[in-house]
């Protein structure tokens, strides 16, 4: 690569990143300015201080709002990396008539957008007693079409020949899928685990329909509230409880970004 | 699961001879691999999805209990409604304004961060970080760029001489705003999703070309392109029906106004459910959204197959 081409690459990559990232900076940025910073329009503040996001906490039940969403995030990662592998192993693996027309059932939701069925979906949590109650934040989305894509084509490449010994070998389904397919498939499940965990984290409406109540609210909704009610006065208290929000997922995609690049592009082009 | 965990216990001596393990039939078996996934499809999915297409033919009362059936009416009556016309108009301005410009914007940024150079791993996790941003978050620091006094958006405009631009409140501009938001806010997947492909490209053509001495346009125009269009085709498929589904940055920055202009289908059918409880037309919504996706899919993959290069 020459040497001119070489530095316009990297200015052109230092520039996308100053825009891109401007947002996020300016937040931060924000967050650390006294309210009369905040007005003046500052874009850097004068001194670091943390007054706005000690006030973050006291003025809304951030943390509870931050430990609601933690239980919701992991609870559906740990369901959907279940009932996905379940699901992935039988395509795999176990060979039946009538598979196909199930698998074809499985491409067929995705077909269908969640936000078309969010009324009857609704009803049926009112009927569940599922409104401000955990299990309607989680269980609806434990089966997910594409973490069962992702985890068939990576259950494909274990060879058949060693599932036809474990089958003479007398091993059950069930152990083989769980002490061979399982473990020699750990990247591709923390691929999936960190997608989970990144959309449960950021879901925004489905929260916002069942639940109206400070003991069960995700730290999403808590955001919308929040600027709702703090629009006019604090930004800065504001913009800290954007940070915190953020950082838990942004530090996930910084660590999986590589992971997450290769699972997303082998789950959804293959 | 009956079945899961009655294989799961049987003691592994049991098996002297395999044959006898057989003797559950594999459809059994299989199915009860895949009965989880199947139920909540089922319950979640399946029976809603019907449930709305069923609603949609009736006029309801608040609770979603269905009084009359007046079979097509919900759609004729929303066909003339200019309150859904505008909706529908919102969506497809929405569509037309995110998914090209965010496409290109992510294929230029995707295009740039596959080069081989020294520190590229670094501006790569930073074009996908917005993938780490919830619509939430994001929102609520648009809203404040946004801000017409104190915002930075029109500060920078002020210095070339533009001023007070009401960006949420003005009907011409509101759309735009929220279109601006959400081109940011999907960056980082698209250009995840772009750069997996070009790194799936392989080297080799690279090399030839080199060898033959071609321009780097030419390359992009005769070897990138074509090689990345099952990439393409699956993202931009992808964003179309993202667009479509929009919903968390109308009700954090414009709660679909300023008079209507924002209101696209999604923020419309929760309106009508949950607001005004009007659970008839807002199936009937939903089940227009519904059709408005599957004809999309349905174009693309027509379409797409194609001009799309198959390895």
């Amino acid at each position: 690569m020459s040497i001119t081409r070489k530095w316009t690459t990297y200015s052109l990559l230092i520039a996308a990143t100053l825009v891109l990232m401007f947002p996020i900076l300016y937040a931060f940025s924000i967050s650390f300015m006294s309210g009369a910073e905040v007005l003046e329009g500052k874009i850097w503040p004068s001194s670091f201080s943390f007054e706005n996001y000690r006030a973050a906490f006291e003025k809304v039940p951030l943390l509870h709002y931050l430990i609601n969403s933690f239980a919701v995030s992991i609870f559906v990662m740990a369901g959907q990396l279940l009932v996905s592998s379940l699901a992935a192993f039988a395509f795999v693996f176990i060979k039946f008539k009538g598979r196909d027309a199930i698998f074809f059932l499985f491409i067929s939701t995705m077909m269908i957008p969640w936000e078309a069925t969010m009324v009857p979906n609704f009803l049926t949590a009112q009927k569940l007693g599922w409104i401000n109650n955990y299990l309607g934040l989680t269980i609806p989305f434990f089966a997910l079409a594409f973490g069962t894509f992702l985890l068939r084509q990576q259950f494909k490449t274990i060879p058949n020949e060693l599932y036809e010994a474990s089958q003479v070998a007398g091993i059950s389904r069930f152990r083989f899928f769980w002490n061979v397919v399982l473990p020699v498939s750990k990247t591709s499940l923390v691929t999936l685990g960190v997608y989970s965990f990144l959309t449960t984290w950021n879901m925004y409406l489905w929260p916002l329909l069942v639940t109206n109540t400070e003991d069960v609210r995700t730290v999403q909704i808590g955001l919308k509230q929040m600027q709702t009610q703090e629009i006019s006065t604090d930004w800065g208290v504001v913009m800290a409880a954007v940070v915190v929000v953020i950082l838990p997922t942004l530090l996930l995609l910084f660590l999986g970004q590589k992971r997450l690049q290769k699972g997303l592009t082998q789950g959804a082009i293959k | 699961m009956s079945a899961v965990t009655k294989t799961a216990n049987s003691p592994v001596s049991v098996s002297a001879n395999p044959k006898e393990k057989k003797s559950m039939p594999t459809i059994i078996v299989g199915l009860s691999y895949l009965l989880p996934s199947l139920l909540l499809f089922s319950v979640f999915l399946f029976y809603p999805m019907i449930k709305t297409l069923y609603l949609s033919l009736f006029i309801t009362d608040t609770q979603g209990n269905p009084l009359n059936f007046v079979g097509l009416q919900n759609f004729l009556y929303l066909f003339t409604d200019p309150n859904f016309l505008q909706s529908m108009k919102a969506t497809f301005l929405f569509v037309l304004y995110t998914v090209p410009i965010g496409l290109i914007i992510a294929l230029f940024l995707a295009l740039i961060a596959n080069e081989k150079l020294k520190g590229i791993g670094f501006f790569r996790t930073m074009f996908s970080s917005t993938m780490g941003m919830s619509v939430a978050a994001s929102s609520v620091i648009w809203m404040f760029m946004y801000n017409p006094t104190i915002g930075v958006i029109n500060k920078v405009l002020n210095l070339v001489g533009i001023h007070d631009v009401q960006w949420l409140l003005d009907p011409k501009y509101a759309l735009v705003a929220v279109s601006i938001s959400t081109i940011w806010m999907n960056i980082g997947f698209t250009f995840l999703i772009l750069l997996g492909g070009l790194q799936n490209i392989d080297e080799k053509l690279y090399e030839n070309a080199r060898i033959a001495g071609v321009s780097y346009w030419y390359q992009l125009r005769k070897i990138t392109l074509p090689m990345l269009s099952p990439t393409l085709f699956f993202i931009i498929t992808v964003s179309f029906i993202n667009a479509f589904q929009t919903f968390g940055q109308i009700d954090i920055l414009t709660k679909g106004g300023p008079t209507d202009s924002t209101n696209v289908i999604v923020y419309s059918i929760y309106k009508d459910a949950f607001v005004n409880y009007n659970v008839g037309s807002a199936s009937a919504q939903a089940t227009i959204l519904f059709f408005c996706i599957l004809l999309v899919t349905a174009l693309q993959f027509k379409l797409g197959e194609r001009k799309v290069h198959y390895q």
